[in-house]
């Protein structure tokens, strides 16, 4: 088991190396003149050609590409120092860590309350198989897949916060209230409910898919032969054993999850790192949009492999050491 | 010509019949199981309306789609303009008749593109395969651990906007998932003993793959196609709604939607995000009906 893990760990490391890449290869894509955030338009005084090549020296953009590789690289590797924002010279860094908890709170509670949901959906799809809610659940989850996550913001905003003001509008938490749970809640809820809503359509269907497929195996069939109640059957023999490919799905969901939490914070005005990732494409901050990327596509990373060893720790079936 | 041994012509002729009862026959097959499903019938009528739409937009427009009339802003739905006007005083309706053209276009393009890219690389990975399959698929893997939607925003912002670069900003990052499938397909296929002939009477790789082993990989490729149409035409919606997708007067069925991100001109003026939402929900909900039913139809092994 413990061979497995560290497998599985070193594994990940070379694909980090590759994002790493991608994510470098595409900042250094990137137009713009470096040395220009430090013209003052302002001042009268234009720095000459000579002033340029010693800040361009400076900064090392006039070195070959593997070199600012390997300088990004060791600075990110052994400081944590994912560069300085073009637009204020704060760390990159730092504006993430600011940042992060709004959004890990916000997907944490989108995933949390797409399982609570979705499960019993799909169980009950696949018990009551071509009942009515049957359908209207297949008819749910084709509308979630198809309805694009900035639309469904859009309807969620107006129906709940401005045509029946359930919820607030906008924001993480109200005025001059900072320890407030119930305040917190109030202003999580509508964004994290409307996070939720693409993830419920996949993992229902896939719980659906997952409990039918189970439900034919020998072992119900045995459990039932041995004259279980039907819920015993179903919640204690086969839910267990359907969940188990619910893990990858929540892993597998994670980028896509990234993407939607971009819209949700932008229309919610919530403060993660989505809506600083948005407010750096438009000003071009290339610095810190390649900051938030590779966080992301490391989280990612991470969250597949943990899935991975939960996976193999849950059942038993696979085996370790061989892929 | 007149000379040409008639023997030999009526035979020629027919060797094609037979081919041509050949394939009518296998299509012939593929559309009974498809008529089975009518989802994926409903789906596929309403999507040959919304591309009619796209084609005859002209003529079933009633106004200009890139003429502003700011006198005319914000106007409900009335018999002049059947799904209102929008804060420049724009024909919804136009508008969103040839949004259709532009949002379909850019997938349909986008999708041939992701298409040829995928189909190319994961033959490569999966006919090559050892080391060079490894390296190939851990790219891959790279990619698919990047949040699309930061590789697209990235790309974008990188690029100045236009229709092509859109189709390109969609394309780029977008064959992953279809290299993934073909990989497998070509794993598996790249093994049978039709494939060890050919090789056996020395053809070339390029041939074994475009000839023998992709022909047999088109059912997946098709449908793995159909459904990548409707997550183009998702991530272009959402391109064009931030702004970095298509650039208006040119209208979009994502950049109709722009002015929603002030969120008071939604409260006021409901109808201007109804119409563009509309055909995109239904759109992609058709086109991932269509893909469901063809994975039924032209493989019945495949399953979600």
């Amino acid at each position: 088991m413990f061979e497995y893990i560290v497998k599985r760990t070193l594994q990940a490391i070379p694909l980090l190396f590759i994002i790493s890449i991608i994510s470098f290869a595409l900042m250094t894509l990137s137009p713009g003149d470096p040395t220009a955030i430090y013209e003052n338009p302002e001042a009268n005084t234009k720095s000459t050609p000579q002033d340029k090549a010693k800040l361009e020296a400076r900064l090392g953009v006039n070195q070959p590409i593997y070199v600012q590789y390997y300088k990004w690289m060791k600075l990110l590797v052994t400081e944590g120092n994912l560069g300085y924002s073009f637009e204020d010279g704060q760390p990159v860094t730092q504006k993430i860590v600011d940042r992060i908890p709004a959004t890990l709170t916000l997907m944490g509670t989108a995933i949390i309350l797409s399982i609570l949901i979705a499960i019993p959906i799909g169980v009950y799809s696949a018990v009551k198989q071509y009942s009515k809610l049957d359908y209207f659940f297949t008819a749910y989850s084709f509308l979630g897949i198809a309805v694009p996550s900035f639309f469904i913001a859009l309807l969620a905003i107006l129906i709940f916060s401005v045509k029946l003001r359930w919820f607030p509008v906008s924001g993480m938490r109200s005025v001059y209230s900072h320890l407030d749970l119930w305040d917190r809640i109030y202003h999580l809820a509508l964004p994290a409910l409307t996070l939720a809503f693409g993830l419920i359509a996949t993992k229902s269907r896939f719980m659906r898919s997952s409990m039918l497929e189970v439900i034919k195996q020998d072992y119900v069939r045995t459990a039932r032969a041995k004259g279980l109640s039907e819920r015993k059957v179903i919640f204690k023999h086969a839910l267990r054993n359907a969940l188990i490919p619910i893990i990858t799905i929540i892993a597998l969901q994670l980028p896509n999850l990234f993407g939607g939490a971009l819209f949700i914070e932008q229309l919610f005005a919530w403060p993660g790192m989505g809506r600083l990732s948005i407010n750096a494409i438009f000003i071009r901050d290339y610095q810190v949009i390649m900051g938030t990327t590779m966080i992301a596509a490391i989280l990612v990373v991470i969250a597949n492999l943990v899935a991975d060893i939960l996976y193999a720790i849950i059942d038993p079936r696979i085996k370790f050491g061989k892929n | 010509m007149s000379l040409a041994n008639p023997k030999i012509e009526s035979s020629n002729q027919i060797v094609q019949d037979e081919k041509q009862l050949k394939i009518q026959s296998r299509a012939a097959v593929v559309w009974k199981r498809y008529k089975k499903n009518k989802l994926a019938v409903a789906g596929l009528i309403i999507f040959s309306l919304i591309v009619l739409i796209a084609v005859f937009a002209p003529l079933l427009s009633p106004h200009k789609p890139d003429v502003y009339d700011i006198l005319n802003s914000n106007i409900a739905p009335n018999k002049e303009f059947p799904f209102g006007t929008d804060a420049q005083g724009g024909d919804i309706m136009s508008r969103s008749f040839y949004g259709a053209r532009i949002s379909l276009g850019v997938a349909f393009l986008a999708m041939i593109c992701t298409v040829t890219i995928g189909v190319i690389y994961g033959s490569a990975a999966g006919f090559f395969g050892g080391k060079i399959d490894n390296v190939m698929m851990r790219i891959i893997d790279a990619i698919q651990s990047i949040p699309t939607f930061f590789l697209l925003l990235i790309v974008a912002s990188i690029m100045v906007p236009s229709i092509l670069s859109t189709v390109l900003v969609l394309s780029v990052f977008g064959w992953t998932g279809m290299a993934r499938i073909v990989r497998g397909e070509i794993l598996s296929l790249k093994t049978r003993d039709y494939v060890e002939a050919a090789r056996a009477t020395g053809e070339t790789n390029r041939s074994i793959i475009f000839y023998h082993i992709l022909p047999n990989a088109i059912a997946p490729i098709i449908v793995i196609a159909t459904l990548d149409v409707a997550s183009i035409i998702l991530s272009e919606s959402a391109l064009s709604f931030l702004g970095l997708g298509i650039q208006p007067p040119t209208p979009s069925w994502g950049n109709m939607l722009t002015a929603a991100q002030d969120l008071t001109s939604i409260i006021d003026y409901t109808w201007t995000i109804i119409a563009p939402g509309a055909f995109i929900i239904i759109t992609v909900l058709c086109v991932n009906f269509i893909g469901d039913g063809l994975r039924d139809a032209l493989d019945p092994r495949m399953k979600q």
